[in-house]
């Protein structure tokens, strides 16, 4: 009896002081984890900025910090080719999402609100073209391409971007138009309102969080693309950032300019990662919205 | 009256969604069928109103051409092992996100930096890094001592598929991650406490608990993943044009399309191409439809 007594605490203390010990192991062994998820992640981007900012023999050392020369930069901004794929794609990637914008919020208010039997087949359709690889539609868009005279025009690409944003804005616009309340509107189609009206004045003021997640990632779609860029545009000073920094090269693998496509690289990429991680939050819920209720 | 209504209701819809189907038939659909048409034709890009109608010669072009076959085994060897790792890689730092840590916000920003670089920038700063003679990772591995000279990563036929899909998974688990993360928010928390209450083994909790809660958020995941592995072309191309050790699907299309201009050609390779990601894609549908039938019977 006064055994058992004496025992208990002293068994209970050992396996709380076991439990704190295995506990904190295990809060070690997190750590430890989330600092290599963080190298990994970061460490390449990180590795451009130090490899742009050194000269030279500096460039092939690999000492971990950067050395602030600016020179790469400089000789870059002096590049006008580079300079004007840089406006080229700042006005490509933003009219193509304004104009997907436009195209989906229309969309997706119908998709979303009004009720009408072939909804279905339409968000169906919309999810079919957003998946099909863009190499299928190549011959006949290069076909559209010439007979609208736009080959070899920034313009062309526009035109040809909005295979890839409109769907996705219009289906992520519609998941997000689902999740207001249908209240806000009733009053107003009871007093009659239109649908133009109902949409212009009762959703859109309160969509501007929606709208800019949704218009962030079809910037990003946009700036990045690659194929249709290579294709439908011929000379270097028409071209958009990633090909002309894919397209950048030596006259051999030997001298091949890492220090200045580090540059540029970093360049076009910094208000990518201003713009992800200033809307972080909204641009998760974006991609999130279109995924998992679809 | 109410059958007015709706009848109105019904032609606004359509009004509404005149401006986004109208641009959907320019871009998506007439170019689709032109393609389609092409491909049975034997014209060329240079004068592409010259042509005549050749039945499915082009496809037969296209399958007894030994590159073609090249090309579709990297897109499958590639799709396959790539987002294999992703899911796996996406898994793992999903619940460690989840778990409540010091930095956790911290990694959920940093997790997004990779995915919103351009392909061919984080190609392009993934070759420097692999650079034979001057990359950091060569650097590294000399002076830890597990190499005496660098080894030429992008380079060595046999590496370089390995690289295509390293900076693939580098590039897309962050996807991977939130994807998963938004089904691993959705479990609620009363499951997992009441399993530890009845002192369930943390690995037991997580392959009978929480494995199949996540099967949906995975499994539309890897859908998607799997559809954009299959058409990939800039990271293959920036890092080795056209060399056949990693060309995939797409850039065997792009490339009798335009750099060869058989438009006919190209156009049916299109087409397989097509036929492949569709195949692929009803394949995964039927897969997840009975896995969730499945699941729905007692």
């Amino acid at each position: 009896m006064t055994d058992a007594a004496v025992a208990l605490p002293a068994r209970r203390r050992r396996s709380s002081a076991s439990y704190r010990l295995e506990r904190r192991i295990k809060k070690g062994f997190l750590v430890v984890a989330v600092g290599l998820v963080l190298i990994y992640t970061l460490f390449p981007y990180y590795w451009a900025i130090v490899s742009s900012t050194k000269q030279g023999a500096a460039l092939y050392r690999n000492t971990f910090l950067p050395a602030f020369d600016l020179t790469y930069y400089k000789a870059l901004y002096e590049n006008r080719i580079f300079l004007g794929s840089l406006v080229n794609s700042a006005f490509v990637a933003s009219s193509t999402t304004a104009l997907s914008l436009i195209l989906g919020i229309s969309a997706a208010y119908a998709l979303g609100r009004i009720d009408f039997p072939q909804r279905r087949g339409v968000l169906m359709t919309i999810l079919m073209i957003s998946i099909f690889p863009q190499v299928v539609v190549l011959s006949g868009m290069f076909e559209l391409i010439n007979w609208l005279g736009l080959y070899n025009r920034p313009s062309a690409l526009i035109l040809t971007y909005l295979l890839a944003t409109v769907p996705f804005t219009t289906w992520i616009l519609t998941t997000f138009i689902r999740e207001f309340p249908r209240e806000l509107e009733e009053a107003a189609i009871i007093d009659g309102c239109s649908h133009f009206r109902i949409l212009t004045k009762i959703l859109l003021p309160l969509m501007g969080p929606s709208l800019a997640s949704t218009g962030i990632l079809a910037f990003i779609l946009a700036w990045n693309e690659f194929l249709f860029a290579l294709t439908f545009i011929l000379t270097d000073e028409n071209r958009t950032v990633p090909v002309a920094i894919g397209l950048m090269g030596g006259s051999s693998r030997y001298e091949y300019p890492f220090g200045q496509i580090m540059a540029a690289s970093v360049t076009v990429t910094l208000p990518l990662i201003i713009l992800v991680l200033i809307f972080q939050r909204r641009i998760v819920a974006g991609l999130t919205a279109g995924a998992v209720k679809g | 009256m109410s059958v007015k209504l709706a009848r109105a209701d019904r032609r606004a819809a359509w009004m509404f969604m005149a401006p986004m189907l109208v641009a959907m038939l320019v871009v998506a659909v007439w170019p689709l069928a032109r393609t389609f048409y092409f491909s049975f034709t034997d014209a060329y890009l240079d004068d592409p109103t010259n042509y005549s109608l050749i039945g499915f010669e082009n496809y037969l072009e296209v399958i007894g051409d030994r590159t073609w076959w090249i090309a579709v085994r990297n897109t499958l060897l590639f799709t396959v092992v790539s987002v294999a790792i992703e899911t796996v890689l996406g898994l793992g730092i999903a619940l460690l996100i989840n778990q409540a840590i010091p930095g956790r916000g911290l990694v959920r920003a940093a997790i997004l930096v990779p995915w919103a670089i351009p392909v061919v920038v984080a190609t392009k700063m993934w070759e420097w890094m692999l650079n034979d003679q001057f990359g950091v990772l060569n650097q590294v591995l000399i002076s830890m001592g597990l190499i005496d000279h660098g080894i030429a990563w992008t380079a060595n036929g046999s590496l370089i598929m390995g690289v295509v899909i390293f900076i693939d998974v580098w590039m897309t688990t962050p996807f991977m991650v939130l994807l998963i993360l938004a089904g691993l928010q959705m479990i609620p928390g009363e499951i997992m406490e009441a399993a530890e209450v009845d002192g369930i083994p943390a690995w037991k909790r997580f392959w009978s608990i929480v494995l199949p809660l996540l099967k949906p958020a995975i499994g539309v995941a890897v859908l998607f993943r799997v559809l954009d592995a299959l058409r990939m072309f800039d990271l293959a191309y920036v890092l080795a044009a056209s060399s056949e050790q990693v060309m995939t699907a797409s850039i065997y299309a792009r490339n009798r399309l335009i750099s060869f201009q058989e438009l006919g050609i190209g156009s049916a390779a299109s087409t397989w191409v097509f036929l492949l990601v569709a195949f692929v894609a009803i394949l995964i549908i039927g897969v997840l439809r009975l896995d969730r039938a499945a699941g729905e019977a007692p």
